[in-house]
C-alpha cells in the first residue's frame, strides 16, 4: 500500500519536471541535429511559465472546463499506473481524457481547430488498437493485466513480447505528436492549419494543455519501461537505457521524416500493428 | 516578477512586402543566426503569440487584417515593423493603394530599418522588442497586484 501512495506522489510532483527535461532535451538535440544552438534545456519551463502570465482571453468558458477535465483524466491515468492498478484501465482513461481534447477544440468553431479536432479523431483511430493489443501481450506474458504484478514477474515482458513492443513503439510517434504523424497539431515549422487543435487556445489554457503533455509523456515512457521491467531491481536500469533509447529513436523520427496524410498515416498504423502485433499474439497463443 | 523574457514567440506577417524582407526574417531562423537559442519560436497563431513581426506596409486590403491580428493577442505585446516598407511606406509608398506604414493601423514599438532589413538588424530588433515585453510584463502584474490589494 505505502508504494502505491508513493508512486503516486512521486508521479503528482515529479512528472512535470521530468516531462519538461525531456521536452527541453527534444528541442536542443533537435536542434543539434539541424546544425544549430538550439534553446536552453529548460526553455519549455520558461515558456509555460510566461504563458501563465499572459492576458487570458477566453474564446469560450466550456474550453477552460474541457482543458481541465482533460488534464484532470490524463493525470488520473499515469497515477493509476504508477500505483501499480490496472493497465487496460489506464488506457480506457486516456482515450475518454482524449475525448476532452477534441470537444475543446470542438467548442470554439475555429475551422482550424474543427479540423484539428477531427484530424486527432483519425490519429486515435490509428493508434488505439496497438495499444489494446499491448495489454494483451502484457497479459498472455506475465498472466496479469496489474501493473504490480506486471513487475514482479521472473523475466521481463520484452523477450515474449518484442512483436507488441515495435507496434507501441511506432505508434508512441502518433501519441507524442511527431512528424510524421504530427497531423492534429502542426509543429511549430508548419502551418498549413495554424496549430490544429490547439488554435483557439492562449494564456493558461496553452500552458495546461501543455503540462498535461509532460504527464503523458511520461506515462507513456513509463508503460515502455514496463516492457523491461522484472522482479531484479537491475532491470530498472535496464528500463531507463531502454526508455532514453525510445525517446532518442523519437527525436531522430522527428527530424528525418516529413508529414504523411491522415490515409497514409491509418494504413501504416494498422499495417504495422497487425504485422508485428498480430504475428506476436498468433505465436504465443500456439505456444501456450 | 516573472522573467517572461526567455520565451518570446513571433507571429510574422507579410503586409504588401516585396519579400525580401520576409526571406531575411525566415533566414533568422536558419542555423546561421537561429533565434530559437534565444526562446523564440515563429508561431502562426496570433493568440499565442507575444510580438508580432511585420514586413511590408499597409494596403487598403490588409489594414482589416493586420487590425483583427493586433487585437486577437494577447497583452502584453509589442509590435515590430521589419524594413523600410512596414516604417514609412518605403518604394511603394506613392502607390495608389498603399497607405504608408505599420503605424498608420497599430501602434508600433520598434522600427528595424533597410531595404531589405539585414538578419542581424532584424535579431537586434527582436531582442530589443523583448526587453519592451518583459518591461510591459512587469508593469502589468504590478496593475494585477494592486487591484488585488484595492479588492481587500
Ligand atoms: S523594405 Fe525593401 S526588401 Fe523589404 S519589403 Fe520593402 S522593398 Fe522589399
Amino acid at each position: 500500500m505505502t508504494y502505491r501512495v508513493i508512486g503516486v506522489i512521486a508521479y503528482l510532483l515529479l512528472a512535470p519536471l521530468l516531462g519538461g527535461l525531456l521536452n527541453g532535451l527534444d528541442r536542443k538535440i533537435s536542434a543539434r541535429m539541424q546544425g544549430r544552438i538550439g534553446p536552453s534545456i529548460l526553455q519549455p519551463f520558461y515558456d509555460v511559465r510566461k504563458l501563465f502570465s499572459k492576458q487570458f482571453i477566453i474564446v469560450n468558458p466550456a474550453q477552460t472546463f474541457l482543458i481541465l477535465s482533460y488534464v484532470l483524466t490524463l493525470v488520473f491515468t499515469g497515477c493509476m499506473f504508477f500505483a501499480g492498478s490496472d493497465l487496460l484501465l489506464c488506457f480506457f482513461v486516456l482515450s475518454t481524457g482524449a475525448t476532452f481534447l477534441m470537444f475543446a477544440a470542438c467548442v470554439t468553431n475555429s475551422p482550424y481547430s474543427n479540423l484539428g479536432a477531427s484530424r486527432e479523431l483519425v490519429q486515435i483511430m490509428s493508434y488505439e488498437p496497438a495499444v489494446l493489443l499491448t495489454c494483451v501481450g502484457f497479459y498472455l506474458a506475465t498472466g496479469s493485466f496489474n501493473v504490480s504484478d506486471i513487475i514482479q514477474s521472473k523475466m521481463s515482458a520484452i523477450f515474449m513480447t518484442p512483436g507488441f513492443f515495435a507496434a507501441f513503439v511506432f505508434i508512441l510517434t502518433i501519441k507524442m505528436r511527431k512528424s510524421p504523424f504530427d497531423l492534429s497539431t502542426s509543429h511549430h515549422p508548419h502551418q498549413e492549419m495554424v496549430k490544429g487543435v490547439t488554435t483557439e487556445m492562449g494564456a493558461d489554457n496553452l500552458a495546461l494543455f501543455q503540462l498535461s503533455e509532460w504527464y503523458e509523456t511520461v506515462f507513456l515512457m513509463g508503460v515502455v519501461g514496463l516492457f523491461f521491467i522484472n522482479e531484479n531491481p537491475w532491470s530498472y536500469l535496464v528500463a531507463i537505457l531502454a526508455i532514453l533509447a525510445v525517446y532518442f529513436l523519437e527525436i531522430l523520427i522527428d527530424n528525418t521524416s516529413a508529414r504523411v496524410k491522415w490515409d497514409t498515416m491509418l494504413k501504416l498504423a494498422w499495417g504495422v500493428t497487425l504485422f508485428a502485433a498480430g504475428t506476436n499474439l498468433i505465436i504465443l497463443m500456439i505456444a501456450r | 516578477m516573472g522573467n517572461v523574457k526567455r520565451s518570446p514567440w513571433l507571429l510574422h506577417y507579410d503586409g504588401s512586402s516585396c519579400n525580401g524582407c520576409d526571406i531575411e526574417v525566415l533566414a533568422c531562423l536558419t542555423p546561421v543566426y537561429d533565434v530559437e537559442r534565444f526562446g523564440v519560436i515563429n508561431t502562426g497563431d496570433p493568440m499565442q503569440a507575444d510580438i508580432f513581426l511585420i514586413t511590408g506596409g499597409i494596403n487598403t486590403q490588409n489594414q482589416a487584417v493586420v487590425k483583427q491580428l493586433y487585437d486577437q493577442m494577447p497583452k502584453p505585446k509589442v509590435v515590430v515593423a521589419v524594413g523600410v516598407c512596414a516604417c514609412t511606406g518605403g518604394v511603394f509608398k506613392d502607390c495608389y493603394n498603399i497607405l504608408g506604414g505599420v503605424d498608420t493601423t497599430i501602434p508600433v514599438d520598434i522600427y528595424v530599418p533597410g531595404c531589405a532589413a539585414r538578419p542581424q538588424a532584424i535579431i537586434d530588433g527582436v531582442v530589443k522588442a523583448v526587453e519592451l515585453f518583459q518591461k510591459r510584463s512587469d508593469e502589468m502584474e504590478q496593475k494585477k497586484k494592486e487591484s488585488r490589494k484595492e479588492q481587500k
